[in-house]
């Protein structure tokens, strides 16, 4: 199964338009949401009354002090680095903020009186939905720390799900998640070829960057294309430049198009109107396609048309 | 800043001190509301707390840039002390440290530098030192004064450059934009704690909607006094977001419109309200009804 | 000496793990009394330094040779430090990686890729 993993840097660029379009398009049977803070995927692609598959996600520990045998020596909060205790009358005592505590333990080891213990704590829920096609999602609790481990447990979630069907899947499409951090890097772990989406602006290129010099650490194929490429075309020529400089496989530009607004608003994906964004993504997606199932050439330049832009 | 002076502030009509603009998701224009308020102001302060991906200054260009590294406190082995109890190895939770060959090896990038092990180590063999896991860049942009927190790609943690970015807010009562992370976790949290009024910047789309939800959920949760600037906004056009205000009783202080030729300035890093006189009406007209908004929110007797 | 290999099942005829550090379990061969052991890799569930767990694991368990498709920096650190041989595994069953390393047709891995420091707190 060949998994592609769209990626943007930067937020707002059109990552999920760009992943819906091309699940669309390949009918895929299987895909996943890895962006966990904000899930939009199913949005646009999950429209039964299906009930998924729900399960808890624990991350690190949170501390909990019982005030009962508290002492109040303050060791506790002195010694805490993040802030996270506080003595508060209104709550009884001495309580720990669970949104700033970090898990480290040292209270508990610090307490004299064994008033502070780590008790696990629930920090998202993942989602598997299975009729139809398989669709492996998350939601990260509010306040949680960004989770690799749980972009990492979508992944897992869409492997096993996939492992029991009765026919191979040949694709997985993977929507990925904004930045340039951990859930970035855990999404791309183990797929075959990664899509940029940029945005021409000078925000969008410097993301970008960022997340090429992410790929490349781990040795993964990387295409870019650029959305909204008429909104800037001075960026948008930095952006292929910048492409046939590192060699880097381009595979179009997509223009701005307010039936994307129209397309998402109806909880649809924006090639199943006539329109010029979606003509713009079927060609990028067949250039996508044949770099995922053919190969990417071997450092060649001149393998990509790049249309002139003024 | 002390209880007589703050009175004093409050007293003169609720002067904001410090804004925090955020929104569900990035790419919303939360940097460019904040930018752009910043520079409306006859004076003010930005702050930005995106340190994975500060963007900022790359409107500013600040002026006489001053850089500041930041730290924390990275554990070091004293391994003669050492008597290979493995019990720093055994408590850290972040396991940042293994015991190889009779020594005991420090994971730099893993460690949240909690200070733990130092604590539990029955032979005091273990010190801390300095690591710099990012930087503060500081300098002026005419009338607005710019401190960017930038995270070293790799390290485990933003919050403590999120504090110290935080920690050059003026104390006299200049307004203070303060640019959030996108998302509703921790470190959207942390740069929060401090504002005095959130701003949250939505888009008019379903995904909009949806992610205005998650964020204002977290700012009630934290009890700010609260409103939504509309950002793309298409004329004609049903805005999920606005009805999802609507419903919930948000208070909309401005519509900022889908507008091809603010796209093009801004996404060639310039800052709108100095490009053109009709934008700097625009963002001056929207940090008044901010300000309306935040008075109205701190009467004298409300607890802060 | 002592062979492992991170594993999906904890069976002979398993499947090589694609993540080493998150493999569920290792496969432990152990070349002078041929037997075949299986061991439960307690670093999976971690929220971070899940290849500096895993690698800590695997010398205590006293491994001389490792046999695996890929492996992170700092598992590498660790391993590395312990004189531990790292081999690049080639086929997709453990049984297989085996008969070839014992004909010495494995080599040995020498590209590490950067952490996915994928604990509940990054960028937090």
């Amino acid at each position: 199964m060949k998994q592609l993993l769209i990626l943007s840097g930067k937020g707002g660029t059109g990552k999920t338009t760009v992943a819906s379009a091309f699940v669309a398009l390949s009918k895929a049977k299987a895909f996943a949401d890895c962006d966990v803070d904000a899930p939009n995927l199913h949005l646009i692609l999950q429209h039964s009354d299906e009930q998924p598959v729900l399960t808890p996600y624990y991350g690190l520990q949170k501390a909990v002090i019982d005030t009962e045998s508290c002492i109040e020596c303050d060791l506790c909060r002195e010694s805490c680095r993040f802030d996270a205790i506080e003595n508060l009358k209104e709550k009884g005592g001495y309580v720990v903020e669970p949104f700033a505590c970090e898990g480290c333990s040292v209270c508990e080891a610090i307490c004299p009186v064994g008033a502070v213990r780590m008790h696990p704590a629930v920090a998202g829920e993942l989602k598997l939905y299975k009729e139809g096609a398989v669709f492996s999602t998350a939601q990260l609790k509010m306040g949680s720390g960004t989770s690799g481990k749980l972009v990492s447990e979508v992944k897992k979630q869409l492997k096993e799900a996939v492992q029991v069907l009765p026919e191979a899947v040949d694709l997985a499409i993977i929507d990925g998640s904004p930045g340039i951090g951990c859930p970035v890097i855990a999404s791309i772990s183990g797929v075959d070829l990664v899509l940029i989406v940029a945005e021409p602006s000078v925000s969008g290129v410097s993301d970008m960057k960022r997340i090429i010099e992410t790929a490349r650490q781990f040795q993964t194929e990387v295409v870019v294309c650029v959305n909204k490429y008429d909104t800037n075309p001075g960026q948008t020529r930095e952006i292929e430049k910048l492409c046939e400089t590192l060699q880097l496989p381009f595979a179009g530009l997509i223009p701005f198009d307010g039936m994307v607004v129209e397309a998402t608003n109806r909880g649809q994906s924006v090639v199943a109107f006539p329109c010029s964004s979606g003509k713009a993504i079927k060609e990028v997606y067949a250039k996508v396609m044949k770099l995922l199932f053919e190969g990417v050439p071997k450092r060649v330049t001149g393998f990509h048309n790049i249309p002139v832009v003024d | 800043m002390n209880s007589t002076l703050a009175s004093m502030v409050m007293e003169m009509g609720g002067i904001s001190m410090k804004i925090a603009v955020l929104s569900g998701k990035g790419g919303t224009g939360k940097t460019m509301v904040s930018v752009n308020l910043a520079a409306a102001a006859q004076r003010a302060a930005y702050l930005d707390c995106d340190v994975e991906e500060p963007n900022g200054h790359l409107y500013f260009k600040p002026e006489n840039p001053v850089e500041e590294p930041v730290s924390v406190k990275i554990p070091k082995i004293d391994h003669d002390a050492c008597s290979g109890c493995r019990q720093c190895v055994d408590f850290c939770k972040f396991n940042a440290l293994a015991y190889i060959n009779k020594k005991v090896m420090v994971f730099d990038d893993v460690c949240h530098a909690c200070g733990g092990c130092a604590i539990v180590c029955p032979e005091r063999a273990i010190s801390e030192w300095d690591k710099t896991i990012g930087k503060l860049l500081s300098g002026t942009s005419e009338t607005v004064e710019v401190h960017s927190g930038f995270l070293k790609p790799g390290q485990a943690s933003g919050v403590p450059i999120i504090k110290e970015v935080l920690a050059k807010a003026p104390g006299d009562g200049t307004l203070t934009l303060i640019d959030c992370p996108p998302g509703s976790a921790c470190v959207v949290m942390e740069s929060i704690k401090d504002a005095d009024y959130c701003l949250m910047v939505a888009e008019p789309t379903l995904f909009g909607a949806h992610n205005l939800a998650m964020v204002h959920e977290l700012v009630r949760l934290f009890e700010k006094p609260h409103g939504v600037v509309l950002n793309k906004c298409l004329e004609d056009s049903p805005n999920p977001s606005e009805v999802f205000c609507t419903e919930q009783g948000i208070p909309v202080l401005g519509e900022i419109p889908f507008d091809l030729e603010l796209g093009a300035i801004n996404s060639n890093g310039q800052i709108l309200v100095r490009a053109q006189a009709h934008y700097a009406a625009l963002f001056s007209e929207l940090l008044l009804k901010v300000k309306e908004a935040d008075a109205r929110e701190t009467a004298p007797d409300s607890q802060r | 000496m002592k062979i492992a290999i991170p594993v999906d099942e904890n069976h002979p005829g398993t499947a090589v793990c694609a993540s080493l550090a998150r493999a569920p379990y290792y496969l432990i061969k152990d070349t002078v009394s041929n037997e075949l052991t299986f061991i439960e890799n307690t670093a999976a569930n971690s929220q971070g330094g899940a290849g500096v767990k895993a690698a800590q694991l695997l010398v205590d368990q006293q491994i001389e040779a490792l046999l695996t498709p890929r492996c992170g920096q700092n598992a590498a650190e660790v391993l590395t430090a312990a004189k531990m041989k790292i081999y690049k595994t080639e086929y997709p069953s453990a049984k297989e990686n085996l008969t070839a390393f014992n004909s010495g047709l494995l080599a040995t891995l020498n590209e590490f890729h950067a952490g996915f420091h994928g604990h509940g707190d990054g960028g937090h």
